[in-house]
């Protein structure tokens, strides 16, 4: 089977995802083309050349719908020849546009590859796709359905998370994301966005809150208390899982990911089409793995995802140097700790979707290139990325330095 | 001008260019959907489309009430005829049909609603291109099928969101509420109001403006149609479905069909066009029909409660009692809403206590109630004032002549019982009866104490007395049929709904609940946690959680009858389980229940936790039942129970039964209660599932002879 090489990673900054924020007055197309663009001029790509670009996106429709990935290519200097895909797994959607490119590598069926993802929330919010599973009656009912609020407050619940505990970790990923950025962590992938007219938006991301304090974060009222106790989705959650007596809300707007704007691209290729275009690989794709998981607590799947990656790769955790688990929500990320026996220590270091924002169909590609980022700062050699996903899924990707 | 055969169920008379349908089934006093009177029906809406003459159509009824529904033999057969889809698909959308046609025939037509229209009486004038319903109060439109576990489906479901928009539209659909003619002009569900006599005027007024024979949804094949307030894909109308569905999840568990299957005819329909809507709504009716919840609740709820509330098993020959004045001893709570259920409905009440203080305090309690119900505008301070009259308080005996009825609601006690019964004996009529209210003591025990036992009866009224529909009529060895036949009357004039029951321990009614509450004890000293339990009861559909329902009804109270029980019976008590939790809790913990904020719960203002201290008495064992088997055990122990107390022959029907059932201490009534849960499972399933229960867990599991019996031979309780 061909290696299949990460060559490349780039990112949008991400900006606030509402009025005012520093990417609202851009089209989601036009982040979707800045990440090819930057890919494109950074690494030398010659036109036409990339075999399919795949970018996911979690709310498709309106601007974002039509196959956005397409239109991004005909926008961009990748040339007319690259067909573009558009696929949604919801929050994993930017690892598993990554993971599928690089299937088409390993399978020898293809030789340069981008995966990547882009998501306007400020433009295009949540649930602007609607969809069955929240609002066809039947369906919601049959699968006990509830927004991913009440899951991540069910996840803390039946873990014994405290709000202590999930506004602990909150605190930690603010601090650590504000020293990245004061270090420069994330500069080799951030590509600032800019205007038509090559004046810079955004250049650094804008979601973060440097100085949270548990102290400050107390002050904050739970988010998904009235949605549960007084619409009906406790309930509906406890009759999955009626060995609790209820739900204990601990999320809110500080300890759960932020809502944002972005998007971000990875380059993939094989060692011959590296060499080719003389350049250098960065890491290897070792394994990947997505898999289903129960769909009312929906969110504690990242572990499983991680241990089928794992298992595939004949590996343990603790062949794992780093690890990046997408901040949905505190619990989530204390679940996968728990789930798989780690700590903080090597964990997230850089901080996470809760400081930095999650926007949801970019976010897989954002931290795969983060955690390749920081393999090569620590020098260090094996990472895992993982995220949570709508309806009771998970996604995993493990890299390897070469 | 021409007329029908006097022999159809729809008139029609033409004058003017307009024809009038006058539906007057005749030998009816209402007027009923049924095959006769929907092809009476059919055949006259031909003849005036087809008639030249015709430009306009008025539907109105000669009866006092515009249309009833469908009737009692339809929705029969439909519920509880062969589960065969491909027959049902055939035989179903009769009415649909036709009012489909009316709608699209050509010709405005307008509903003049002269009187009560509810189901398809109510569809059938949606299908109209306008309508017209007088003012008078006693006139209410209604979709009731929800509550028999059915749905609208002549077309309900799909035009009243698409002309009232899919929010207002919910209480009507989902809940089945019913509106005055008022109110639904304003919803939008009528488009004028008119006093009776010019109800006929003002339809062929609006017919003489030539109106449009076209409802908006039909216009440019429905291309442009916006329900108003928004489509399903609307922000708003998406996210209220999915809150809907949640809160609908919340109150019903999955248990009732019904009320998901009309939001779904809505979600779904409403994204097609009005023809196709129709099509999805008959699926969604015949999925209901297939679905054998729907069957039992028609059975129970419509037909069985029917057939108890007309008292079917009065015995015959014994002249109506149609009480007159009635007595109620002791005027505390039971007795007090005895009072007030009985005057409320028109009869004098003696209502005595030791001394006048107490009795006017029970008098006091109507006084309250009433105030209420006039502060919301239910009554007038007349109709008040009257009631309250008709109450007289009394510490004295002898106030009590002339009453036909004497009802007994004193303390559970042996010797005050009897010293009551003799006071009364000796101050009224030999041919006066008196009912013991007792929910325990049993009655032949009681009416030793009286010197009348042919008149002496068991009436176990439930609490809160106004508000709960059963009473349980006891008979002792020595109760004469006529005294039965006329508490029976009694029972239904103050409009409440009687089953016998002949006398033994705890009866019917707290015999067969008692096994829920000791179930769910039996659960936690298992090793059960206590939310499982809890929700698990939940999930059943009964109203309360078990150990809630314990803490409600009285850990301090239950341990006595507990007590009481043994000291009776001695060796022959049965076993009961949860006594030693009792006395655990009660005893040594000082936890009494809700009455002192103490019992499996803790309560705090409005709110109630599961006490943490139950953990350490009865430690969670390390592998725990799937909420499948504890509902399972949560129900199957109050059916076996109930299946008892029938093969015992001391409730003679099932109807009685099971109407018992849901009336007197909520079984979950989307089973049809206890007995049509056996049939829905069948006893052949049922039977296993109690084997495998009764092996796991004792004996009280154990299926009875005679459902091994119907098991063998595939008997029901109710034959279709």
């Amino acid at each position: 089977m061909p290696e299949c090489y990460i060559y490349d990673a780039v990112r949008t900054p991400r900006g606030k995802g509402k009025t005012g924020g520093g990417l609202h007055t851009v089209a989601p197309i036009d982040l979707a083309r800045a990440v090819l663009d930057a890919t494109r001029e950074r690494n030398g790509l010659p036109e036409d050349l990339v075999d399919d670009v795949i970018m996911g996106c979690v709310e498709p429709v309106k601007e974002q719908g039509g196959d956005i990935a397409r239109i991004a290519v005909l926008v961009s200097g990748l040339g007319q020849a690259v067909p573009g895909v558009q696929i949604n797994r919801f929050c994993a959607s930017g690892l598993e546009a990554t993971n599928m490119a690089a299937s088409k590598i390993m399978a020898g069926a293809a030789d340069l590859t981008i995966g990547g993802g882009v998501e306007s929330m400020s433009r295009v919010p949540m649930g602007s796709s609607r969809g069955p599973w929240a609002t066809d009656p039947q369906i919601a009912a049959r699968t006990r359905f509830v927004p991913q609020g009440i899951s991540a407050d069910l996840v803390a619940t039946l873990y014994g998370y405290s709000r202590q505990d999930c506004d602990a970790f909150a605190v930690l990923s603010q601090e650590r994301a504000a020293r990245s950025w004061q270090e420069g962590r994330f500069a080799r992938s951030v590509v600032p966005v800019t205007d038509m007219n090559g004046i810079t938006l955004l250049q650094s991301d804008e979601h973060m809150r440097p100085g949270t304090s548990v102290a400050s974060l107390a002050r904050l009222k739970p988010s998904f208390k009235m949605l549960g106790e007084s619409y009906g989705f406790n309930a509906v959650a406890l009759q999955k899982y009626p060995q609790l007596e209820s739900i204990t809300h601990v999320h809110h707007a500080g300890n759960s990911s932020g809502i944002v704007d972005g998007a971000a691209a990875i380059l993939l290729g094989s060692r011959e089409m590296g060499e080719r275009l003389g350049l250098t690989p960065r890491a290897r794709i070792k394994t990947f793995a997505s898999i289903g998981s129960e769909p009312t607590i929906m969110l504690t799947g990242p572990s499983d995802a991680a241990e089928k990656a794992l298992a595939r790769a004949g590996m343990c955790a603790a062949d794992i140097d780093l690890w990046e688990i997408n901040e949905a929500f505190s619990a989530v990320v204390l679940r996968f700790m728990e789930a798989l026996d780690l700590d903080t220590s090597n964990v997230n270091v850089n901080g996470g979707a809760i400081a930095m924002g999650h926007p949801l169909g970019a976010t897989g590609a954002m931290i795969l290139g983060t955690l390749l980022d920081e393999l090569e700062r620590q020098d260090k050699q094996t990472g895992l990325a993982a995220l949570c996903v709508g309806a009771g899924m998970g996604t995993a990707t493990i890299i390897e330095r070469v | 001008m021409s007329e029908q055969n006097a022999d159809k169920c729809v008139r029609v008379e033409v004058s003017d260019g307009v024809a009038t349908l006058i539906w007057d089934m005749p030998g009816r006093a209402q007027n009923v959907f049924n095959r006769a009177s929907i092809t009476d029906f059919d055949a006259a809406l031909d003849a005036v489309l087809a008639d030249e003459a015709v430009t306009g159509i008025i539907v109105t009824s000669a009866k006092k009430d515009f249309i009833a529904g469908a009737d009692l033999e339809s929705v029969k057969q439909m519920a509880l005829g062969p589960k065969d889809p491909a027959a049902l698909n055939e035989s179903v959308g009769a009415l649909t049909n036709v009012l489909r046609k009316l709608e699209v025939g050509g010709k405005p037509v307008v509903a003049a609603i002269n009187g009560t229209a509810m189901g398809g009486g109510l569809e059938l004038a949606l299908a109209c291109h306008h309508r017209i319903a007088t003012d008078e109060s006693r006139v209410k439109l209604g979709l009731p099928e929800v509550s028999l576990g059915l749905l609208p489906g002549a077309g309900g479901t799909q035009r009243l969101p698409r002309m009232i928009g899919v929010k207002p539209s919910l209480p009507w659909l989902m809940e089945g509420k019913r509106f005055g003619t008022q109110e639904s002009l304003a919803m939008g569900v009528v488009d004028a109001v008119v006093p009776a006599e010019g109800l006929l005027d003002a339809a062929r007024a609006w017919l003489a403006t030539g109106p449009a024979a076209e409802r908006a949804w039909d216009k440019n094949r429905g291309r442009g149609f916006v329900v108003p307030g928004g489509g399903i894909e609307e922000k708003q109308t998406s996210q209220m479905l999915m809150v809907g569905t949640a809160m609908l999840m919340d109150k019903t568990h999955g248990n009732f069909p019904a009320p998901l299957a009309i939001m779904s005819c809505v979600a779904e329909g409403l994204r097609v066009s009005l023809d196709e809507g129709l099509q999805i709504e008959k699926r969604y009716f015949i999925s209901l029909l297939l679905d054998p919840r729907s069957g039992a609740m028609v059975n129970t709820l419509f037909l069985s409660m029917q057939k108890v509330g007309k008292l079917a098993g009065r015995p015959a020959g014994v002249d109506k009692l149609v009480p007159t004045k009635i007595g109620v001893i002791g005027a505390g709570l039971m007795g007090a809403g005895i009072a007030y259920s009985t005057a409320k409905s028109g009869i004098d009440v003696v209502l005595l206590d030791l001394d006048q203080a107490r009795a006017d305090t029970g008098k006091a309690y109507s006084a309250s109630r009433l105030a209420k119900s006039v502060k919301k505008g239910r009554r007038t301070q007349a109709q008040m004032d009257a009631v309250l009259a008709r109450i007289t308080p009394t510490a004295d005996y002898a106030d009590l002549d002339g009453c036909e009825l004497i009802v007994e609601a004193v303390f559970e006690n042996r010797d005050i019982k009897a010293t009551v019964t003799r006071s009364i004996e000796a101050a009224v009529s030999g041919a006066a009866i008196v009912g013991s209210n007792t929910s325990t003591l049993p009655i032949t025990g009681l009416a030793q104490a009286s010197s009348r036992p042919a008149n002496f009866i068991g009436l176990h009224f439930f609490s809160p007395v106004e508000r709960m529909p059963l009473v349980e009529i006891i008979t002792g060895e020595q109760t004469s049929a006529e005294t039965l036949a006329k508490s029976m009357d009694y029972v239904q004039a103050i409009g409440k709904t009687p089953i016998v029951c002949k006398d033994s321990r705890g009866f019917y009614t707290s015999r067969v609940f008692g096994t829920y509450v000791t179930e769910g004890v039996s659960l936690l000293t298992e090793g059960v946690v206590p939310a499982l339990i809890e929700n698990a009861g939940k999930a059943t559909g009964m109203p309360m959680p078990p150990l809630a329902l314990a803490d409600a009804v009285g850990l301090k109270l239950m341990y006595s009858v507990g007590l009481a029980t043994k000291a009776d019976l001695g060796d022959a008590a049965p076993d009961n389980p949860s006594q030693p939790v009792l006395e655990e809790l009660v005893a040594k913990q000082d936890r009494h229940g809700k009455s002192n904020d103490k019992g499996f719960y803790d309560y705090e203002g409005r709110s109630k936790r599961l006490w943490s201290g139950l953990s350490g008495l009865y430690p969670p064992a390390a592998a725990q039942p799937d909420v499948e088997t504890v509902k399972r055990r949560l129900l199957y122990v109050q059916a076996l129970e109930a299946c008892r107390v029938y093969e015992q022959g001391l409730v003679a029907t099932p109807a009685e039964v099971d109407v018992g059932a849901i009336l007197g201490w909520g079984f979950a009534a989307w089973s049809g209660g206890p007995l049509s849960l056996i049939d829905q499972i069948g006893a052949a399933e049922f039977v296993a599932r109690c084997e495998v229960l009764a092996a796991a867990h004792g004996e009280r599991f154990a299926p009875t002879d005679g459902l091994r019996k119907m098991a063998a031979s595939g008997a029901r309780f109710y034959s279709i």
